[in-house]
This record gives C-alpha cells, sequence and structure tokens, in this order.
C-alpha cells in the first residue's frame, strides 16, 4: 500500500513497453508476471491451522514449513529472511494481507524468465539483507534449473493435503461463485498515474536510475 | 465517540502504572480487543493503538494507513492498516465514531 512506482519501477520503460503495471492489496514487493509464473495462494480462516498466530513471521514461517515438503531439500531450498531460496538465489516472493478472520499468503515463483523483463524493476531500497546489493542477474534463480514444472505443482497439492482436506474446483466455477458485490482493491495503475511518477521524479533518482 | 488515534508506543509509556499479570501485561484503564488493539476510554472521547505484542509480532512496521480526521469508525470493522515488509494488516476499531485526531507522527516515522 505504500509502493511508489516511481521507486519500484523504471517507469519510462514500463511506459514506453505498455507493460500493465497491478497494485496489489497485500504487502511485499514487486514481481514480474510472465506465462512462466507459477502464483500459490493460500486463503485461510484464522483458525484454519491450529495454534497459528495471524501475524506475518508466523505465517511466513508455516508456509516454509509446507514448502519443506514440496522440495525436501533440493536445490538447499529455505525460507531466507522473507523469500523462498535456493542457497542465496531468490525463487518465490512473498505476500500477505491479514484482516480480523483471514488471512492470506501468496507467492511468486519464478520458473522462467526473460532477464530483459527484469530491467523494468529498480532494486528496491528496501531489501533483504542477504541480497547483498546483488543485481537481479544475480539475485533470482528459476526454478525450472531444479524441477520439472509437474512435480513443483503435484508436490504443492500433495504437501497441502497433508495440512487441510482438498478439493479440486474448476476455475469457471470459481469465476461464476464470485460475488457481484465483490470490489477487488488489486487495480491496474493508469497510465496518467505512471506518468505522474515520472513528473514526480527527483533529480537524484532520476540520475541513479539510468 | 470521538477517537485519537495514537501510536502503540503510548501503551510502552504507561508502564509505569502497570500492573504485571501472569505473563500478560494489561495496563490499568485500557480496554483491549482479541484482535491486539487497545482503547483507552475519557470522556466522550478514546484514545486507540496497538498492543505491544501486536507490533511485536507485526516486524519492522514500513508504514501506517491512517484513516482521515471526521471519518466514521464502526466497532470491530477496520479503520486502517499496518504495512511491515511482506504484509497489510487490518487495524480494527475497538469503539464505535468518529475520528477527532490521528497520530501524524506515524508518517515519518512508521515504526513509532
Amino acid at each position: 500500500i505504500s509502493g511508489k512506482a516511481r521507486e519500484l519501477l523504471e517507469v519510462k520503460s514500463v511506459l514506453r513497453d505498455k507493460i500493465p503495471v497491478i497494485r496489489r492489496f497485500s504487502g511485499g514487493g514487486t514481481v514480474i508476471v510472465d506465462q512462466g509464473t507459477v502464483f500459490v495462494s493460500f486463503i485461510c480462516n484464522k483458525d484454519a491451522v491450529p495454534g497459528l498466530q495471524p501475524y506475518p513471521q508466523p505465517i511466513m514461517a508455516w508456509s516454509s514449513l509446507l514448502y519443506d515438503e514440496v522440495f525436501c531439500g533440493a536445490g538447499d531450498f529455505r525460507l531466507r529472511e522473507n523469500d523462498y531460496v535456493f542457497g542465496n538465489q531468490k525463487f518465490g516472493g512473498n505476500a500477505q494481507s491479514i484482516i480480523k478472520n483471514r488471512w492470506i499468503h501468496h507467492t511468486s515463483f519464478l520458473w522462467d524468465y526473460d532477464m530483459v523483463n527484469m530491467t523494468y524493476l529498480k532494486v528496491p531500497t528496501r531489501a533483504p539483507k542477504y541480497r547483498m546489493e546483488r543485481d537481479h542477474s544475480e539475485f533470482i534463480c528459476r526454478m525450472k534449473d531444479l524441477l520439472p514444472r509437474s512435480a513443483f505443482i503435484e508436490g504443492t497439492i500433495k504437501a497441502a493435503g497433508t495440512h487441510f482436506l482438498l478439493r479440486f474446483v474448476p476455475c469457471d466455477a470459481i469465476e461464476s461463485s464470485a460475488s457481484a458485490n465483490f470490489m477487488p482493491l488489486s487495480r491496474m495503475l493508469t497510465r496518467q498515474e505512471l506518468e505522474a511518477a515520472i513528473d514526480a521524479e527527483p533529480e537524484s533518482l532520476l540520475s541513479q536510475s539510468l | 465517540m470521538a477517537l485519537r488515534l495514537w501510536a502503540s508506543r503510548a501503551a510502552s509509556q504507561l508502564r509505569s502504572s502497570l500492573h504485571l499479570r501472569g505473563y500478560a501485561t494489561v495496563i490499568q484503564d485500557l480496554k483491549y480487543t482479541d484482535s491486539h488493539e487497545w482503547v483507552k476510554v475519557e470522556g466522550n472521547s478514546a484514545t486507540i493503538g496497538i498492543t505491544d505484542h501486536a507490533q511485536d509480532h507485526l516486524g519492522d512496521v514500513v508504514y501506517v494507513e491512517l484513516p482521515e480526521e471526521g471519518t466514521a469508525v464502526s466497532q470491530g470493522s477496520a479503520f486502517g492498516a499496518v504495512e511491515s515488509v511482506k504484509a497489510t494488516s487490518d487495524v480494527n476499531s475497538p469503539v464505535s465514531g468518529t475520528v477527532t485526531h490521528v497520530n501524524r507522527e506515524l508518517d515519518g516515522s512508521p515504526a513509532l
């Protein structure tokens, strides 16, 4: 909710290439979404996981236990600060939103990506310590280099099944059950908002981003 | 009821009047919700914050979204949010009323 486009994005490039920008309702950083991205979201009532306090770190720690079951140590998987990493390279970024009786923990997994797209992102001013000022090319890695996509998806479903009873629901059934009163908080930024972000950029930031 | 929204550290500043009770720290004159907001009612106005327990568990707070003065709030409903590194967390009002003041120091010092 506090993220500013001018601090997170190379806005001129984003506008030039007409990249859609979505502001999420949840916390966390900025991610590139492409055809390879895998999203996993846990939307839970506050009592869904017995004994789990509905705060960022407990939820984050619980999620890492679930993914421990998926990777079984492969690739030196771990939760590092708030990222999923293989060794010291990030492959999964997390975001959460916690309300009175529910929480969501969602992850965008870097299955495969075009490094060119990463140039739309600035190195964030608020970065985890383990990043050690590395640029995107050295900081992130592709999951496809470690395991097949189907193995990750099936492994995640299996791990979720050890925590919850699972029921498969077709996507169109989810869409048709959406409440007509539901107003999503996530939204696309307008061209005007992105252009205003360029206008708001002070000289010092401009020179750093070049 | 007129509401003042204050930094949660106000709770710790009142510790001189604490009555320690087992492992819980309960400050006299404060009421608490089960979602870890506190409220101090004085006449027709109330001051609201989040507890040290909540703030400790939220981690590094990077931004606090506060309502505009004059906003009506309802008991139990969210009126603002606290953003930590990876999460946004709603702050719920323990009472119903109208916001008269917010702690603008949180704009520059969200971890206050």
